[in-house]
């Protein structure tokens, strides 16, 4: 039978990276997320890994790509504007071809902000964050259980395609209490990386992780290859989830905590006889695109809930070009400005034309 | 009677037969010689990996023939460490300019030898950012002219050089702190003896060893090599005296 455990998102996150084979954790305490370290700092040391609670977010992203360089599955965690120092060190991680695992916790911005829910950290997350132009794959949990499946799941990702991974969800999600049921497999077989540094045997070439190319042509060529590694991700690995899409007149799309919300609108409408669907998407790089062209074919109005002013959005807009109306609903966060299902479901009845 | 040739001087194992970029006058050719030298003497080429900074020196993987990786401005010390945690039987060394470990990289460099990492942080110290174009350095001299002191560094506006080897020889972690200079060939001995030692350090006793090397920039400098040379003798070594500031206890 399995285990059904009552625990925290943050908890639930940290128990997927261990599942995974993460054994080296380098961060730094910011709130909303401090319970992951805390968690790795208890239990790493009892499975023989490396907990290093680092001078600065910018040395423990710095420590990870050490570890990473080595071949090790490693991650870092931290909270939006942590996330924001990380960002050298991820695109240097990017540049390097070098996979792991952030974690965002998100929390209101920007500057200093506030501790509460927020999801204005998309834009970073999804469109690069750090210079030079370059994607991560960016996975989106709305419940205790997928902080601990997509965690295993970003790890595989994030190795088989040499992209750093991260997890973006909110306080909300890395706060709350839920079941989990964890994944049962005892051992996890990491992939050969042949190109990981380990020190040089006698006569064999040096094996070299690095981001500098200047040769005539070099850097072209390698943004093209990393280009080329995105465009391949997003045709094997959208991931997306669709409620009451086909005879949906109207489509709502959220992730995070506000997918959490709508679909507690979601089920307000259909008990009120609307026809309206979800789809909810899971990877926000690379983005559910076919999704949501597939769904215009019968839907024609979508409508995009989000905790900020307005960012998936735009991609929602990219993703069906012509081919459907998008709406927008959002607030940007603090203290107060989580949605409620009510609030939603208000929206949803005039964009079917429904009085409330 | 045939003559048999003995070799009695070659090019380190450790190094590629390769020409290098650096500037003519340079010393990081010296220094990479020294450093390559000391891990054919303790045999670690195999097992050693190097962690290059961004400057002059970024280039490390072009001169050693050593597993490579490359780290952000400042990094190193901590890249090193996630090298180091991974793989702690590996010989781990991080190379940097005094830009990169006594600016930018502060902060990872004073944390890493104060948590004791097993590593070997080698320090060229030139006085300037070479890689930039010469501009000032915590290091730089009072009263040297660079591109961005252009009326001599003004202790009072700027600050006064910092002494890294000593600062560090302050913290419990360091367990060896150094400063040598190649300006001359009785120097240069006595660096790659110290640089040994740095390595025996970590190799045997696992402790943080730091050791500043003093070279020079002639090109930044605006001086010919020999001039340069004779500026670590004149100018740097009165202001950042050579010698052993820690050394820890170490295994046989």
């Amino acid at each position: 039978m399995n285990q059904r455990l009552f625990v925290k998102g943050n908890e639930a996150v940290a128990m997927g990276a261990l599942a995974a084979g993460c054994r080296y954790y380098f961060g730094y305490p910011i709130t909303p997320q401090s319970d992951i370290p805390e968690y790795m700092a208890r239990e790493l040391p009892r499975l023989g890994g490396t907990f290093i609670q680092a001078e600065s977010e910018i040395a423990a992203v710095n420590m990870l790509l050490g570890a990473s360089a080595c071949g090790m599955r490693a991650m870092t965690s931290s909270s939006s504007p942590g996330i924001s120092l990380k960002q050298e060190g991820l695109s240097y991680m990017a540049g390097s071809e070098l996979p792991g695992l952030v974690v965002n916790i998100c929390r209101s911005g920007p500057g200093l902000g506030g501790i509460d829910a927020s999801q204005a950290d998309y834009f970073q997350a999804v469109k690069g964050g750090g210079h030079g132009g370059y994607r991560l794959i960016v996975l989106a949990p709305h419940s205790v259980q997928e902080m601990y499946d997509l965690a295993l799941l970003a790890f595989d990702l994030s190795d088989r395609y040499r992209i750093p991974a991260m997890l973006l969800a909110d306080s909300v999600v890395g706060q709350m209490k839920e079941a989990l049921i964890p994944d049962a497999r005892a051992q996890v077989e990491l992939p050969l990386k042949d190109w990981a540094v380990r020190g040089k045997p006698a006569g064999e070439p040096q094996r070299v992780v690095k981001s500098l190319y200047l040769g005539d042509g070099e850097l072209e060529a390698h943004n093209w290859r990393l280009h080329a590694r995105y465009e391949l991700l997003a045709a094997r690995e959208a991931r997306w989830e669709a409620l009451y899409l086909d005879d949906a007149e109207l489509i709502l799309t959220a992730f995070g905590i506000t997918a959490r919300i709508a679909k507690s609108a979601l089920r307000m409408a259909r008990d009120a006889g609307l026809r309206v669907g979800l789809l909810r998407p899971i990877s926000l790089f690379p983005f559910p695109r076919e999704a949501f062209r597939e769904a215009t074919r019968t839907t024609k109005k979508i409508l995009c809930c989000e905790l900020n002013t307005g960012q998936m959005v735009e991609d929602v807009r990219l993703s069906v070009a012509r081919d459907a109306e998008v709406f927008f609903y959002g607030r940007p966060p603090g203290a107060g400005s989580l949605p409620t299902p009510e609030e939603l479901f208000a929206q949803i009845l005039r964009y079917c034309g429904r009085a409330a | 009677m045939s003559l048999v040739e003995t070799p009695v001087f070659a090019a380190p194992r450790s190094l590629r037969p390769v020409v290098t970029h650096f500037c003519p006058g340079c010393q990081h050719g010296t220094v990479h010689r020294l450093v390559a030298e000391a891990l054919d003497h303790f045999g670690v080429q195999e097992r050693t990996i190097g962690v290059a900074s961004v400057g002059c020196s970024v280039f490390l993987y072009e001169y050693f023939d050593i597993d490579v990786v490359e780290s952000p401005h400042g990094r190193a010390p901590a890249v090193a460490t996630g090298v180091k945690r991974a793989l702690p039987d590996r010989v781990v060394f991080t190379y940097q300019g005094d830009g990169d470990l006594a600016a930018i990289g502060t902060s990872e460099i004073i944390h890493t030898a104060n948590r004791g990492e097993a590593l070997t942080v080698i320090f060229v110290n030139n006085t300037t950012y070479g890689m930039t174009g010469g501009q000032m350095a915590p290091t730089t001299l009072a009263g040297q002219k660079t591109s961005t002191s252009p009326y001599g560094r003004d202790p009072a506006h700027d600050g006064a050089p910092m002494r890294m080897a000593e600062l560090l020889a302050q913290l419990d972690g360091t367990r060896f702190s150094a400063r040598v200079a190649v300006d001359s060939p009785r120097h240069v001995i006595e660096a790659g003896r110290v640089i040994r030692r740095a390595f025996a350090t970590q190799i045997e006793a696992r402790g943080f060893a730091f050791v500043e090397v003093l070279s020079t920039c002639p090109t930044n400098w605006g001086m010919t090599p020999v001039q340069a040379n004779a500026r670590i003798a004149d100018e740097l070594i009165p202001c950042f005296p050579l010698g052993i500031f820690k050394q820890g206890q170490e295994a046989s």
